[in-house]
């Protein structure tokens, strides 16, 4: 296991690398100047700006010392300043990544609190039609446009719920109800396909479970049915769950990006539009750099707990 | 969303749960052919022909809309759906069918040339991985890793920041975002194929790589790719709509379904017809996909497949 881990955790250092690289060379990419395309909107644009802003981005440097530079400020912490605000690109983020973050989390909370009854009445009732609803929900739900879903919702609740605070963000610890109340139509939009995913496989896995020897074997020395599906086949049956989630975790992350500009929720997705429509980098850069940076970490260890739980996980 | 194969379940397909008869009669060469086997799984054929619905709408579209999908009518805005306009108008009186219509060409028109280029490349790169194996095969599949993780929407929003907006800049970065699923997903198989004994044999007979890859190796991997490539459509179809409504992808006032759901927010207290309609469309679009998929999956599974 140390080993795996050692290992896992040396991938993750490289892919982190080639992910800094290539957000590095994004703004090389920006096809012409992207000194006069960033200072582009201004209106008092003088040579001294320019040139100023060129030193301060460090390319006035060969491109190796250009990515070492930068590379260092990130090691350091530092990923540049906002163009407009000046402020660090770091403080900007952290303002607003927890708020993107808490969205996700309850959004995750929010898919497996409400797949897994509804994956188990799913396969306890196998052919009838509760089953049925279930899966006909699952399959329609899977790509159901959550910013569609917001946009619906936001609309039922301002006309039957005018006075539900469906709009904005209060932080958690200032208004904790305010802040849940404010979160919870974002967070369902966002999670119904994340429920039906999570139900559809959580049913087949239930079954193929419920089928095998050592289910016959509970059952037969007189397990209540009861025991048998919580003991004994829940655990098996979770564990393709546990895969999905790890999965899916990046998919609801996207999700809380798009869904943020829905309810007007001041997390990283509406950082990083407002800082390409104004053409500010160094946010844009540290806004990819930051968020692939805790999806990777998310994944591995979501990676190492699933090897922690199921032993039957190898770790070549 | 689950990975751009939209996650289905790794269990049996979405068949109905029937007791096999005891005795079965033979069955016929229609019944055996692709369409006829399509047509015993309800739920792929109803994807197969949502998505043969949507593609004819993208492609005729312009032909059978019944009105200019940019001509403006102030007399008309606001309308639920009527005889005259099937599904309401909007905010300028323009008429939200043919509006859908249109957008279907931009939305299948941006996904299909995504998917093709993810489909290309990312085949091409992991079968010469597979292939050259060595330091080739570990820069190919490094570089693959390394683009397989970025969350799929950061990726394709940073993609965008560079080429600037548009839905040709759209499919590009769809594209570049989908190209490393296709090339694990030929890697993997090829690398088995490789091994095999013809294989060997067509090398020592001295056939070129190209013809190798090409005639011996592609074959073999086509099925995972073709059902990957339909399901890979039904979530690009809502990443276009995701970055039209960010206002990163298709500009106005070219129609496009992500856009008119975004647009139509703002007057949806008057009227929520186009934000009813436009995100049906899209719901529609990649569910279509999505089930078909999952039916192919299951038709060009061998180890599924009934005699």
């Amino acid at each position: 296991m140390a080993q795996y881990v050692v290992r896992r955790v040396l991938d993750l250092l490289f892919v982190l690398f080639g992910v800094s690289l290539l957000i590095f060379l994004m703004v090389r990419f920006i096809p012409g100047d992207a000194v006069a395309i960033m200072l582009g909107a201004n209106t008092d644009i003088t040579p001294d700006r320019v040139e100023n802003l060129r030193r301060q981005l460090g390319l006035h440097l060969p491109i190796h010392e250009q990515y070492w530079q930068w590379l260092s400020g990130v090691l350091r912490g530092d990923l540049g300043n906002s163009i407009w605000t000046g402020r660090p690109v770091t403080q900007e983020i952290g303002a607003r990544l927890p708020v993107t973050l808490e969205i996700t989390g309850l959004s995750l909370l929010f898919a497996v609190v409400a797949a897994v009854p509804l994956g188990v009445l799913a396969a306890r009732a196998r052919g009838t039609w509760g089953d049925l609803v279930v899966r006909v929900m699952a399959i329609a739900g899977l790509t159901l446009p959550s910013f569609w879903v917001g946009v619906l919702l936001l609309y039922f609740f301002s006309i039957y719920l005018p006075t539900w605070p469906a709009i904005g963000y209060v932080p958690f610890t200032q208004d904790p109800l305010g802040n849940l109340a404010r979160l919870a139509l974002p967070v369902v939009a966002v999670s119904l396909p994340m429920v039906a995913g999570l139900t559809r496989i959580l049913r087949s896995s239930l079954l193929e479970v419920l089928n095998s020897d050592f289910v016959r074997t509970a059952r037969s020395k007189g397990a209540s049915e009861r025991a048998v599906l919580y003991k004994h086949a829940m655990r098996n049956a979770m564990i393709p769950v546990i895969t999905v989630i790890g999965v899916q975790v990046g998919y609801l992350l996207s999700g809380v990006v798009v869904i943020e500009q829905v309810f007007a929720i001041p997390g990283v997705g509406r950082l990083i539009i407002g800082a390409i429509n104004e053409r500010n980098y160094p946010l844009v850069q540290g806004v990819v750099l930051i968020v692939t940076a805790v999806f990777v970490v998310v994944n591995m260890l979501v990676d190492l707990a699933y090897a922690w739980i199921d032993p039957r996980v190898e770790y070549a | 969303m689950s990975a751009p194969s939209t996650g289905p379940a790794p269990g049996p397909g979405p068949g109905p749960a029937t007791v096999p008869t005891p005795v079965r009669m033979p069955r016929s060469a229609f019944e055996r052919s692709f369409f006829g086997r399509l047509l015993r799984n309800p739920v792929g054929f109803l994807g197969f022909v949502l998505a043969v619905f949507v593609i004819l709408a993208a492609a005729l579209g312009p032909l059978l809309s019944p009105h200019d999908p940019l001509a403006q009518s102030i007399r008309e805005r606001f309308q639920g759906p009527s005889a005259a306009h099937w599904l309401g108008t909007d905010n300028f009186g323009r008429d939200t069918l043919a509006r859908i219509l249109h957008g279907y060409r931009t939305s299948i028109g941006v996904s299909l040339g995504a998917v093709g280029i993810a489909t290309m490349v990312g085949a091409v790169l992991g079968l010469l991985a597979a292939f050259f194996g060595g330091w080739i095969d570990r820069i190919i599949m490094r570089l693959m890793d390394v683009l397989l993780a970025f969350p799929i929407i950061l990726l394709a929003i940073a993609v965008l920041a560079v080429l600037g907006p548009g839905s040709f800049n759209t499919g590009l970065a769809i594209g570049i975002v989908y190209t490393p699923i296709f090339a694990r997903l030929a890697r993997a198989p090829a690398l088995t194929v490789l091994n095999w004994d013809y294989v060997s044999a067509a090398r020592a007979l001295g056939s070129s790589p190209a013809r190798i890859l090409a005639r011996h190796v592609t074959p073999n991997v086509l099925a995972p790719i073709m059902v990957q490539v339909t399901l890979s459509l039904s979530t690009a179809i809502l990443v276009e709509a995701s970055l039209s409504f960010l206002g990163l992808g298709t500009q106005p006032p070219t129609p496009s379904l992500g856009l008119m759901l975004s647009e139509s927010r703002n007057t949806m207290l008057l009227s929520p017809w186009v934000s009813v309609f436009s995100g049906l469309a899209i719901l529609l679009a990649s569910l279509g996909f999505n089930l078909f998929g999952d039916g192919l999956r299951d038709l060009l599974d061998p180890t599924l497949r009934d005699a």
